[in-house]
């Protein structure tokens, strides 16, 4: 499949899966019995936090990929990925931040675990960037930027029972939301949602790597013609 | 020995040797740790409860271990001394292990002097705490000598170095505050010495990549 | 609008402007590149004639 013809149809299936996936679940799936109205959210938050820890594993796995072949594409290609982990990882922050608004009248809390998680996340692979900013071009690079993305992906889980650990001893307000008592509507309302977000990211990340690819040839091409 | 324990001892050596010359490194950071402690006194208001001084113990430890990292591979990379290592006909994770052994006697040496004076300035020091800054300082030393490699390969090493390692500390510290602080302690040991196995080996496999091209 | 559809509509508009600056941000580095291809090409081709 061209280059063309892939981001094509990743585009069209995103627009469609997140248009009716967003439908379906304000016209169709019922309102949560607890939460009301504000359980919405949910539908595009959750699919936001896992496209994220999708684009922070993709990105260790291809550093790997890199670590092991040292195949040419594999460094643009971690990335990209955690790139856009970053971005969907903001987003994650500013979604839930909002429901936390609307659910308990705050916008920040600590007893909150996945924007906790997502909070060290975001400022591990924010260093990542400063990490390939401060280290000039080659192979050096790449092989920093991909052994610091698998400590990352280590760092995802260990954090993650860190963060409960903490609980212990720093006594934050935890928040329950009710677990997800979910109808089959609702169900079948946040899958689509689900794939709408990925074909999303999946077309985003594919023209990003296409332009950091153009960037880094014509930055050959430059030293060529130099 | 085995020829890579031969290494790693050798290389251990010339750095803990280095050091004992130079003394640049260690008495900074007995002076920055004291300095850290003495703050925290005037940080702390009255009324704030014991356990809060407990729990700035584990900032002084990180931030001492920072101010050492960060002349870990600074000889090496001043003097371009890392690529004749590199050449060296010694397993590159030896470099790895040698140096957090060297790092680790820094920080020990450091906390020697630390643990005292805290218990002097703040309060007694119990048997969990000196464990769990004894597992700490495993996990500090094994991350924070592979992220003080990677960082010196870059142009803003001494800015990097923090930001790269201190998502990284952030397990290391609840582990650590939470055998200080917390009633059940033995949680949290058990955490730090999962954190300690588990990049402690990330470490020691991915140092040739950071070393080599 | 109740407070609560107030908010949830400020999320999802939150990931509209994200994605959407991420388009423009995007645009702004496209011009750039081929602004870049048109220079190394003027120079490829003064290479050739010179």
């Amino acid at each position: 499949m061209s280059t063309w013809s892939r981001n094509s149809a990743l585009s069209a299936s995103a627009l469609l899966l997140l248009v009716g996936g967003i439908a379906l679940a304000f016209y169709w799936a019922p309102e949560d019995a607890d939460q009301g109205f504000s359980q919405k959210i949910f539908y595009i938050h959750v699919p936001v936090a896992l496209t994220a820890y999708a684009f922070f594993a993709w990105g260790a796995w291809k550093a790997l990929r890199h670590l092991w072949t040292r195949g040419e594409r594999y460094d643009l290609e971690s990335y990209t990925a955690i790139h856009m982990g970053v971005i969907f990882g903001l987003l994650t922050l500013a979604t839930g931040s909002i429901w936390a608004k609307i659910s308990w009248g705050i916008w920040w809390s600590w007893g909150q675990r996945q924007l906790v998680l997502f909070l060290i996340l975001f400022l591990f692979y924010c260093a990542y960037f400063m990490l390939r900013f401060s280290t000039d071009v080659g192979p050096a690079r790449a092989n920093l930027s991909a052994v610091y993305a698998v400590f990352g992906i280590v760092l995802l889980p260990v954090s993650f029972l860190a963060i409960r650990l903490a609980e212990g001893f720093l006594h934050p307000v935890l928040f329950e939301r009710d677990g997800p008592q979910m109808t089959g509507e609702m169900f079948v309302a946040f899958c689509v949602c689900l794939a709408g977000v990925l074909a999303l990211a999946a077309a985003l990340y594919a023209n990003e790597l296409t332009g950091k690819r153009i960037d880094a040839r014509l930055r050959e091409l430059r030293e060529a013609l130099a | 020995m085995s020829g890579y324990a031969q290494d790693v001892v050798a290389l251990a050596r010339k750095d803990l040797t280095l050091e004992l010359r130079a003394r640049d490194t260690l008495p900074a950071m007995l002076l920055f740790v004291l300095s850290m402690l003495v703050v925290f006194h005037f940080v702390l208001p009255a009324g704030g409860s014991r356990l809060a001084a407990n729990g700035l113990l584990w900032v002084a430890i990180v931030f001492t271990a920072l101010l050492g990292l960060t002349r870990a591979f600074a000889a090496e990379r001043e003097h371009g001394l890392l690529d004749g290592l590199v050449l060296a006909p010694c397993d590159r994770s030896a470099i790895w292990l040698g140096k957090s052994i060297a790092m680790l006697g820094f920080l020990v040496a450091a906390e020697v002097v630390a643990l005292p004076a805290f218990a002097l300035f703040f309060g007694a020091v119990d048997g969990t705490t000196v464990a769990a800054v004894a597992l700490a300082n495993l996990g500090i030393c094994a991350v924070g000598t592979l992220i003080a490699a990677m960082a010196s390969a870059g142009r803003a090493r001494e800015l990097l170095l923090p930001l790269l390692f201190l998502p990284l500390s952030i397990p290391i510290v609840i582990g650590g505050v939470g055998a200080t602080v917390a009633d059940d302690p033995g949680r949290y040991l058990a955490f730090l010495a999962l954190y300690d196995a588990l990049f402690a080996v990330l470490s020691w496999a991915s140092f040739e990549y950071v070393v080599t091209e | 609008m109740s407070t609560a559809e107030k908010y949830v509509t400020a999320a999802y508009l939150v990931v509209l402007a994200v994605v959407l600056t991420y388009v423009v941000v995007y645009s702004t580095k496209l011009a750039r590149l081929e602004r870049e291809l048109a220079e190394l090409a003027e120079q490829a081709r003064a290479r050739d004639d010179g």
